[in-house]
């Protein structure tokens, strides 16, 4: 399916960079610019802001004017899944602090191969613990790292 | 004289037992990663950066770099193998490696690609050895506006040679400026972008963008599909490995063009092992008597590039110990970590940190040694890296990343930007924004902000001292003639297929 000029990854990722930009010049506007020394806290991002606006308007309208095909079918079903793991990932972080970093790291890694790997759940449960014991041996015996602890203690 | 004098002192130093067994573990791990396609040198680093943080800052700079070089040696054997660069430098490397091995010649290609490395990377230490002690001079007349104009300069070849669009690595540099800026301000109490999070007061530690976005970034760019590809049968048996004397006499011209030009395109800021393996097989090509026979598996198309890529390394050291610019994302976490560590590198960290300097050279010279020594033997041990599955692999990497994170500061917040950061660096990769100029741009950002407001200091806020101090003026010229470049048509074109047959 043909999808407009305007709508492709360059266009969007140049506005969130042109808002970017405009973002950091209007907090550096509040910081000096100079003081008695010299330059002050603003003097440095006003410029490269004002350089993050020009570049991002620029590549937006080079890409929203290009007459040039747009870039190859998108992957949705594989951004998907990337963002999926990611999302995944996030919950892990999430569940460190109530269930402790190895028990957060063994659902991940139980997910990541049950549910995106499509694995069985034995296999999905035993690399899911064997992930975990091996940080507990590596991290948290071997090396005596401070890892987050769970309610069971490690 | 003076030189071999210190060389000395560094092999002493190299050679203590607890230097030399991190150099082991360092050039051991680097080939298992380099090996692995999708996880590079410089996400390795920064993920077991942290973990270095309790040894002697010499030994963890040896087996960092030991990584660093390990992972050169590496990348060929899936190249060669799978016809699947392990790394970016090994592109090129497939194209007459996976011939040779498909040809019935596996063994011969990946014993080429070692002795190649190994003459090449020693041919690095060398000019690492030779050509540092005098730019670190050179280098100790340089006042603010010259580092401010050597790091425009830096990073303007980044730009230049880091992406397809330029606009595209000069916005990515910007972030690296915009995130490096976060928390209390250099000169000031004033507290910048921190959105009102104490935590950011102290800015975003490096270790988390370059995990994030090296390392999770990869990995979900990995996850959008699954696809293995077929290995050919690995060789088994020393003599199985050895390329004959009729293949080692046709690869005499590509030792040394590997070596040559590896170390020459290495001290130049953004260039990198990948244009350096190219731009050597392209010679190694031209130069040839049978450049037709060039893509169907001839010894000196391995032996070239894998030379330069390994050359490689040694150049690009120069310009890090010597004057403190990285060239390259993997050198830009190397400098991070000497900054964690209390050095700082630049002109005189040879004369004040002598022990380190030559240490870390020595080390390269036995690093080498112990890769040609391990590589040809346990070449069908580390293709077995290659049958691990990558549902065991992507967990374990996620376990490190939090782990490298959570190791640094203790604290949850820092796990939550790793989670932020992930996605930057997955997003990056998804619309084709290069990477390595904004872990420059985070590196050099406070150091060119200083340089910069100290120059404006220095002049009573005249601009003009950048540019009425000879050396600060040429490199200012330099980096605009490099920014302006692609503007003139012709440079233009070649650029950009040099960087699509970067791939």
């Amino acid at each position: 399916m043909a999808q407009s000029k305007w709508i492709k990854g360059d266009v969007i990722s140049g506005a969130v960079l042109a808002a970017l930009g405009a973002y950091i010049v209007s907090e550096a506007w509040r910081w000096d610019y100079s003081t008695a020394e010299g330059p002050g806290p603003g003097f440095f991002p006003i410029w490269y802001g004002i350089a993050m606006v020009v570049l991002s308007i620029v590549l937006v309208v080079r890409s929203g004017l290009s007459a040039a095909p747009a870039e190859k079918t998108v992957d949705w079903p594989g951004i998907g899944r990337a963002l999926t793991v990611w999302a995944a990932f996030a919950v892990c972080v999430a569940l460190m602090k109530p269930l402790g970093l190895l028990i957060a790291l063994a659902l991940l890694t139980l997910f990541v191969v049950a549910v995106m790997y499509g694995q069985s759940l034995k296999v999905a449960l035993a690399v899911a613990v064997g992930n975990a014991a091996g940080f507990y041996l590596v991290f948290g015996l071997a090396l005596q790292l401070n890892l987050p602890a769970g309610p069971l203690g490690f | 004289m003076e030189v071999l004098t210190s060389l000395g002192h560094g092999f002493a130093v190299a050679l203590e037992p607890l230097n030399l067994f991190w150099c082991f573990v360092g050039v051991f791990l680097g080939t298992a990663v380099g090996v692995m396609p999708g996880l590079g040198p410089a996400a390795t680093i920064a993920m077991l950066l942290p973990l270095t943080f309790n040894m002697p800052p010499t030994t963890a700079v040896i087996m960092l770099a030991g990584i660093y070089y390990g992972a050169k040696y590496g990348g060929s054997t899936t190249a060669i193998l799978l016809n699947v660069p392990g790394e970016s430098a090994s592109v090129v490397t497939c194209l007459d490696g996976y011939q040779m091995a498909r040809n019935g010649r596996a063994g011969a290609a990946l014993g080429i690609a070692a002795i190649s490395s190994f003459i090449a990377g020693t041919v690095g230490v060398l000019g690492l050895m030779l050509l540092a002690p005098p730019l670190a001079k050179f280098g100790l007349s340089f006042s603010s506006p010259e580092y401010f104009a050597l790091m425009v300069m830096g990073l303007a070849m980044v730009v230049l040679l880091a992406g397809k669009s330029m606009i595209k690595a000069l916005l990515a540099m910007l972030l690296g400026l915009w995130i490096a800026s976060m928390g209390i301000d250099l000169f000031s109490d004033a507290s910048r972008f921190t959105f009102g999070q104490s935590e950011l007061l102290d800015g975003v530690d490096f270790v988390i963008v370059a995990i994030g976005v090296f390392a999770l970034g990869e990995v979900f760019g990995n996850m959008e599909k699954r696809g293995e590809g077929t290995m050919l049968p690995v060789p088994k048996g020393l003599r199985n490995l050895l390329p004959t004397m009729a293949e080692l006499k046709a690869c005499r011209f590509a030792f040394l063009n590997g070596s040559i030009i590896g170390f020459i395109i290495g001290v130049l800021p953004g260039a990198g092992s990948t244009i350096a393996s190219f731009i050597s097989y392209g010679v190694e090509k031209a130069v040839s008597k049978h450049p037709e026979k060039f893509g169907t598996g001839v010894p000196e198309g391995v032996a070239a590039p894998e030379g330069a890529n390994n050359s490689e390394t040694g150049g690009a050291m120069v310009p890090l110990l010597t004057l403190g610019i990285p060239g390259s994302g993997t050198t830009a976490i190397l400098l991070a970590a000497f900054i964690l560590w209390g050095l700082r590198p630049g002109p005189l960290m040879i004369q004040e940190n002598p022990d380190l300097f030559w240490g870390l050279v020595a080390s390269m010279y036995v690093g080498n040694v112990m890769l040609l020594v391990l590589n040809l033997p346990l070449i069908p041990l580390f293709a077995q890296i290659l049958k691990l599955r990558e549902y065991i692999l992507y967990p374990i990497i996620f376990g490190i990343s939090i782990v490298g994170v959570y190791a640094v500061s203790g604290s949850l917040f820092d796990c939550w930007m790793l989670v932020v950061f992930g996605l930057l660096g997955y997003a990056i990769r998804r619309l084709d924004y290069p990477s390595a100029p904004l872990i420059l741009g985070l590196v050099l950002g406070d150091s060119m902000e200083r340089a910069l407001r100290q120059s404006l200091m220095m002049s009573q806020g005249d601009l003009a001292i950048l540019v009425s101090r000879p050396i600060s003026a040429t490199m200012l010229i330099l980096a605009i003639v490099l920014l302006c470049l692609p503007l003139f048509r012709r440079a233009n074109q070649w650029r950009v297929k040099a960087l699509e047959e970067n791939g």
